[in-house]
């Protein structure tokens, strides 16, 4: 939520909608585009056409321009600095997972996604996608019961561990594994800085600064700053894990009010994935038995 | 050369192979093929038209007459073809045909040039394309309803590589068994962009060193026929131990094949080609090859789509000197492939598909603690690199899902619980895998708890829990499983996790340090032990890796325990040396068997220091550091 209003109000229904179908555009438009990609493609490229697919629909600015990741790089195996977040000119080939990533802003509304996908077929990678699906569940519950942020990220760590896997986000800048997203209010000109829009990076560090003087952080992570329960407001959280040269995401917008937590939208690509899969059971229930 | 029973093919060139059949069903005695005793010393002038085979039409040969022995093999035999290397002929392999004779139908010829086979007059005639042409005329003569099964040594098995690569020849066979012989364009691109490292393709180049002497003209013939050479090779067929069998040789056999490196090595090495195949391929190395390192075999596992590496204890002719554990995996090898059931297939991305070679494709690798941290990992590890994985923890659910990962990586493997401390169970454990997996490869003796604080404010049953699990664990893997893999044949691995505990002293793990230091002991007294049966022993110390074994220890004395463990957890995610990468590290140095593999950088200095200056480390063990 933006810094002008730390106390906690949710945002009006109206607001709710706008940030839903953009995140539904965003999936899109990463969805469209993975269909595109064969082998050859560059990040770069894929990059390019998530960034114009969406310009074509409206978006404006950025919260950060659109990131693609090939390979092992969905892992961020190897990974010493932020530039290397930024795509490059690897190359798709037959085999190889691959991550879309983009944060558009339009009319003031920011949506944040991660989208994973396999050129080819892997089982493994299913099983991946299919395993973030206690992350989904673990995090919604541990947040509604209330749970801090800290203890919630040691929870999904410690799933991620006895699934086997790495935690990944822990790569990201500060390790967050979420975020938190507002409408962007700012009177700063459109403009991107080293990927970042620079009116976003203006309400986050406008959070930030308030955040920390209520010893909080819109930054989710395992610090002691994140010690607290979710602030309401809505946060763009994104687990992200990884299986040797494979790494799976997904990212969307938690919406946590004084008394409650969900998930913005059901009808995004990795839960329909999962109904698909065993429409029965909503959640793996030994798994998330661990918190 | 005994006057075996043998006919003849004939080669597309019109070149004449001499091939001989062992099985169920004898060879009826041919009228009149004792050319032998006439043999000269360099080349043979093809053989006159009145011999047995002297109507057969120079491409391949009709369904011999039902006298014949090919057509009264029954069809459930398979037929193994078994191609001789330099300076060899079809005498080569008496002892292995001896064995397999009993339940296939085992068929040998004599390489162009060799034995009784005539020899072209040109070098060109001993080009790789000709010499696999002539591997396919003699699988087309003796059975050219089914597929054959292929075994190579030395030259005969680089022939069969040629063969086996060539898409218009695939189909013809069912498998491949080489021994001691590469692909020489997968050898070349392996010696030009050392995918295994430099080392390696250095250790390789002084055991290559002879191919240069042979491309000098003269000189090696000279060698040979003044007695140099005879007695070169008679000691380097020492190496590698095992009944000295006296090779029937004559004097072509070393002249002629001396054109096969001329033709051949520096055209494949100067421009090698991409040669792929995906008839199924096994690789047996024996450890004590004086000619070959492992790596320049194990690298056709990035060449062979079904593929597997096995080390046995031997030289490079083991195939005379130490046929028995050949003869099993051929066996077993052929059982597998003539069962029918679907080859597994394997998950790979593209950039793991790349990444290594075949040093442990195909190979059993048991673990214990396997259901977290290094153990896990190097399971993983292992099972990218092609190993079935048998996870073992105390905690089943973990060990579970470590071989189901690895399964999903590399089909076929499985999960035990069993504790490690518990010598009947571990037997128990070993009796299974024989039966499920056959020997393993290798074992990892990996289990282990840490416990940390002084060593007078230790509980007695703390103590007691770390001697058992750290020593006795170890203890107990080596003796149910060391024995079976001296038993088969050797080329096995054991390795078993220490810590740089184990040469670092400190007063702030004394207890974990020495069961660490008696398994170092161990490990090492061990290797020299089993060094004379080719089963090799190494000391893993990892150092500082981010596993989880902080928050699982115990740690004596200290008062607020979890605030101790959490700064150390903390120090340890500092040092930020994640497990996979350690086990990573592990792998790729287990390849060439060391005695010890430190880990991350203060392992390798704690080492390092213990040796040069053990004041250091005397001081360090003073040293209490403020957590």
């Amino acid at each position: 939520m933006s810094h002008k209003n730390v106390t906690g109000n949710t945002a009006s229904q109206a607001d709710l909608d706008a940030f839903r179908e953009l995140q539904q555009l965003a999936y899109r438009a990463a969805g469209d585009v993975a269909d595109t990609l064969e082998p050859g493609v560059t990040e770069r490229e894929a990059a390019r056409r998530v960034r114009e697919h969406l310009e074509e629909r409206g978006v404006q600015d950025w919260f950060h321009t659109p990131f693609a990741w090939f390979g092992d790089r969905t892992a961020f195996r190897g990974f010493r600095t932020p530039l290397q977040f930024f795509p490059t000119n690897r190359r798709l080939e037959e085999g190889m997972p691959f991550i879309l990533d983009c944060a558009p802003v339009r009319d003031g509304y920011v949506a944040d996604i991660g989208y994973s996908g396999y050129l080819g077929r892997n089982p493994l990678h299913d099983r991946l996608m299919d395993d973030l699906r206690a992350h989904r569940r673990l995090i919604v519950e541990q947040v509604r019961e209330g749970r801090t942020l800290q203890d919630v990220y040691r929870a999904v760590d410690a799933l991620v561990r006895e699934q086997g896997y790495d935690n990944r986000h822990q790569v990201y800048p500060g390790r967050v594994i979420a975020h938190q997203v507002g409408k962007v209010e700012s009177r700063l000109p459109r403009a991107v800085v080293a990927g970042f829009g620079i009116r976003s990076l203006q309400t986050l560090f406008g959070d930030l600064v308030v955040e920390r003087m209520h010893h909080r952080s819109p930054l989710w992570a395992d610090g002691d700053i994140s010690a607290h329960p979710a602030t309401p407001g809505m946060w763009a959280v994104e687990p992200h894990i990884g299986f040797r040269d494979m790494g799976v995401k997904f990212e969307e917008i938690l919406v946590v009010t004084s008394d409650d937590a969900y998930w913005l939208d059901d009808d995004l690509p990795h839960v329909n994935r999962w109904a698909r899969s065993s429409p029965a059971t909503a959640g793996t229930g030994k798994e998330t038995a661990t918190a | 050369m005994s006057t075996r029973p043998h006919r003849y093919a004939t080669a597309t060139d019109g070149q004449r192979l001499a091939v001989y059949s062992a099985g169920p069903t004898r060879l009826p005695p041919p009228p009149s093929t004792d050319a032998s005793g006439a043999v000269p010393p360099t080349r043979l002038p093809p053989p006159p038209s009145t011999d047995t085979s002297g109507a057969v039409p120079p491409t391949r040969l009709p369904p011999p007459p039902s006298t014949d022995t090919s057509g009264a093999v029954p069809p459930t035999r398979p037929t193994l073809l078994l191609v001789h290397g330099y300076p060899d002929n079809a005498t080569v392999w008496e002892a292995l045909v001896a064995d397999l004779a009993a339940d296939h139908h085992v068929v040998t010829y004599d390489v162009r040039g060799a034995g009784r086979s005539t020899a072209p007059d040109d070098r060109s005639g001993y080009l790789l394309d000709q010499l696999a042409d002539d591997l396919r005329t003699v699988a087309d003569t003796v059975s050219p309803d089914r597929p054959v099964h292929l075994v190579g040594h030395d030259w005969g098995s680089i022939q069969t590589w040629h063969a086996v690569t060539e898409p218009a020849h695939a189909h013809r066979f069912a498998s491949f068994t080489s021994i001691s012989g590469p692909d020489l364009d997968q050898a070349g691109h392996w010696l030009r962009k050392a995918p295994d490292g430099v080392r390696n393709v250095l250790r390789q180049a002084v055991r290559s060193s002879y191919i240069g002497f042979f491309s000098t003209p003269g000189l090696p013939e000279a060698a040979w026929l003044s007695g140099i050479g005879g007695a070169a090779l008679s000691a380097l067929e020492r190496v590698g131990g095992g009944p000295r069998v006296p090779a029937e040789r004559t004097v072509r056999d070393y002249l002629n094949g001396l054109e096969l490196y001329r033709a051949n090595m520096l055209r494949r090495f100067a421009r090698p080609a991409e040669r792929r195949t995906g008839v199924p391929v096994q690789v047996l190395a024996p450890t004590h090859d004086a000619f070959m390192v492992d790596q320049v075999q194990s690298n056709a596992g990035r060449w062979a789509d079904d593929f597997r590496f096995h080390r046995f204890k031997g030289g490079h002719w083991s195939v005379r000197s130490h046929p028995a554990p050949v003869a099993r995996r051929v066996r077993a090898f052929v059982r597998e492939i003539e069962s029918g059931a679907p080859r597994p297939v394997r998950n790979l991305t593209a950039q793991q598909a790349r990444r290594h070679g075949g040093a442990f494709a195909g190979q059993v690798a048991v673990i214990t603690g396997a259901g977290s941290g290094i153990g896990r990992c190097l399971a993983f590890e292992l099972a990218e690199r092609g190993a079935r994985i048998v996870a073992v923890d105390i905690d089943a659910p973990a060990a579970e899902r470590t071989a189901e990962l690895c399964s999903m990586i590399t089909p076929g493997s499985g999960a035990r619980r069993v504790d490690v401390t518990d010598s009947d169970a571990v037997n128990e454990l070993a009796a299974w895998v024989r039966d499920e997996y056959g020997v393993p490869d290798m074992v990892v003796n990996n289990a282990g708890i840490g416990v940390a604080g002084p060593f007078l404010e230790a509980g007695t049953e703390d103590l007691k829990r770390v001697v058992d699990i750290n020593l006795w664990g170890v203890i107990n893997g080596v003796r149910a499983f060391a024995p079976m893999m001296v038993e088969s044949g050797g080329g096995g691995r054991i390795v078993n996790t220490a810590s740089a505990a184990a040469y670092l002293p400190s007063r702030m793990y004394g207890a974990y340090s020495a069961t660490k230091a008696a398994v170092l002991g161990l490990s090492r007294s061990l290797r020299g032990e089993l060094a004379a049966q080719g089963v090799s022993v190494t000391a893993v110390c990892p150092g500082l890796v981010a596993t989880g074994i902080i928050t699982n220890a115990r740690v004596s004395g200290m008062g607020e325990v979890s605030r101790t463990k959490d700064r150390l957890n903390r120090l340890y995610r500092l040092r930020g040396y994640t497990p996979e990468k350690a086990a990573r590290r592990i792998a790729d140095a287990v390849e060439s068997d060391p005695e010890i593999v430190p880990v991350t950088g203060e392992a390798h200095i704690g080492l390092a220091l213990s040796r040069l200056s053990p004041a250091a480390i005397r001081g360090y063990a003073r040293l209490a550091p403020p957590v």
